[in-house]
């Protein structure tokens, strides 16, 4: 082996270790890929959160591209995330909920307190769409093209950036395609 | 004063001992909320724990779904429950789940493209420091051959010879 080469393999060696740790620093262990993404949204029919008469299902989403926010009023990081909902609903976002694991008087009340960005909530009381959609924790946030195909998942509280940068050019592209 | 501080050290490595094997006597955890389930139906409560301690929970994930108390492992175990109850196999049961939460609710990941470096870079980390080693040892021996080079062989006979001639009576 040249000289060279015998200092130089340990230094790539160590140089490689530490670009993978250090991609590793970065990666949240938390969130974990959704197996959905590009496939169609799982089928579903719900009774609606303002009245339970009224059914929420896939066809509601058909020919438009929508977001899916799992929400519930016990979640903390839901509170944080909602101004930012409304505001993109302002932004003309066509914005469904998922009610999870909640109870209807405070979820309504929640809404009338904090402003309602919804078009309208499934009311999912005991969780089981929630596991159709491979929900593990709220708030989640599904972008769902005009064909009911799932495109993105966002996990945990939306922020400015994921709207900046993920949500809004997504919509966008979306909205432009076919 | 020997005899007492041999003692006190007996008592020390008694209580060190009794210390490292105490895991070992206490029971099992008993797997959270399960006791809610009626295995006195179609389904067989063997069947369900071991199907559950291989399946990770989504949300503390160093925890089985038998293990965690989690919201949504009470919830998962329940649907689990009521698959088997409807006459699901494992594989079915294993399918639904992998297919709303990917293989990462899985605790033994199948091998596929993605999971190759996971399974087989430990045997090609191996292998490699076995190249190594080989390489190595067979490099040291090419570079020092046992006993001496020709040009030793003459010095060390001149030095011999001179010390014979000095050491020979006149």
């Amino acid at each position: 082996m040249p000289a060279f080469a015998r200092y130089l393999a340990p230094l790539l060696a160590f140089l490689a270790l530490a670009a993978l740790l250090y991609k590793g620093l970065s990666i949240d262990p938390r969130t974990i890929p959704s197996p959905l993404i590009d496939k169609p949204a799982p089928a579903f029919r719900l009774p609606a959160l303002k009245d339970p008469e009224q059914f929420i299902s896939n066809t509601d989403f058909k020919g438009k591209v929508t977001l899916l926010n799992v929400w519930a009023t016990w979640c903390v990081a839901c509170r944080q995330e909602h101004p930012l909902l409304v505001k993109l609903r302002q932004q003309g976002v066509e914005i469904y909920g998922l009610n999870y694991k909640d109870k209807r008087p405070a979820a309504e009340q929640w809404l009338q307190r904090f402003g309602n960005p919804y078009i309208a909530n499934a009311f999912d009381a005991d969780g089981r769409m929630g596991i159709d959609w491979g929900v593990y924790g709220t708030p989640e946030t599904f972008v769902i093209d005009k064909h009911g195909i799932i495109r993105h998942k966002h996990i945990g509280p939306i922020t400015f950036n994921a709207i900046e940068h993920e949500i809004l050019p997504l919509v966008k592209k979306l909205r432009e395609a076919n | 004063m020997q005899y007492k501080r041999f003692a006190s050290n007996c008592i020390q490595l008694i209580f060190a001992l009794l210390i490292t094997l105490a895991p070992v006597g206490a029971p099992p955890v008993q797997a959270a909320g399960l006791e809610a389930f009626d295995f006195t139906g179609k389904v067989d409560e063997d069947r369900f724990k071991a199907l559950i301690v291989q399946l990770r929970c989504l949300v503390c994930q160093n925890q089985s779904l038998a293990d965690s108390d989690a919201e949504l492992a009470h919830d998962l175990r329940r649907e689990i429950f009521e698959m088997m109850d409807n006459g699901k196999s494992d594989k079915e049961v294993v399918d639904f789940l992998v297919a709303r939460y990917g293989d990462f609710v899985l605790y033994n990941p199948p091998v596929k493209p993605e999971t190759w470096i996971l399974w087989y870079g430990p045997f090609v980390l191996l292998a490699i420091g076995l190249l190594v080693l080989v390489y190595t040892v067979r490099k040291r021996k090419h570079q020092r051959e046992p006993g001496f080079s020709a040009q030793e062989q003459q010095r060390l006979k001149t030095l011999l010879g001179d010390e014979d001639e000095g050491d020979k009576p006149a």
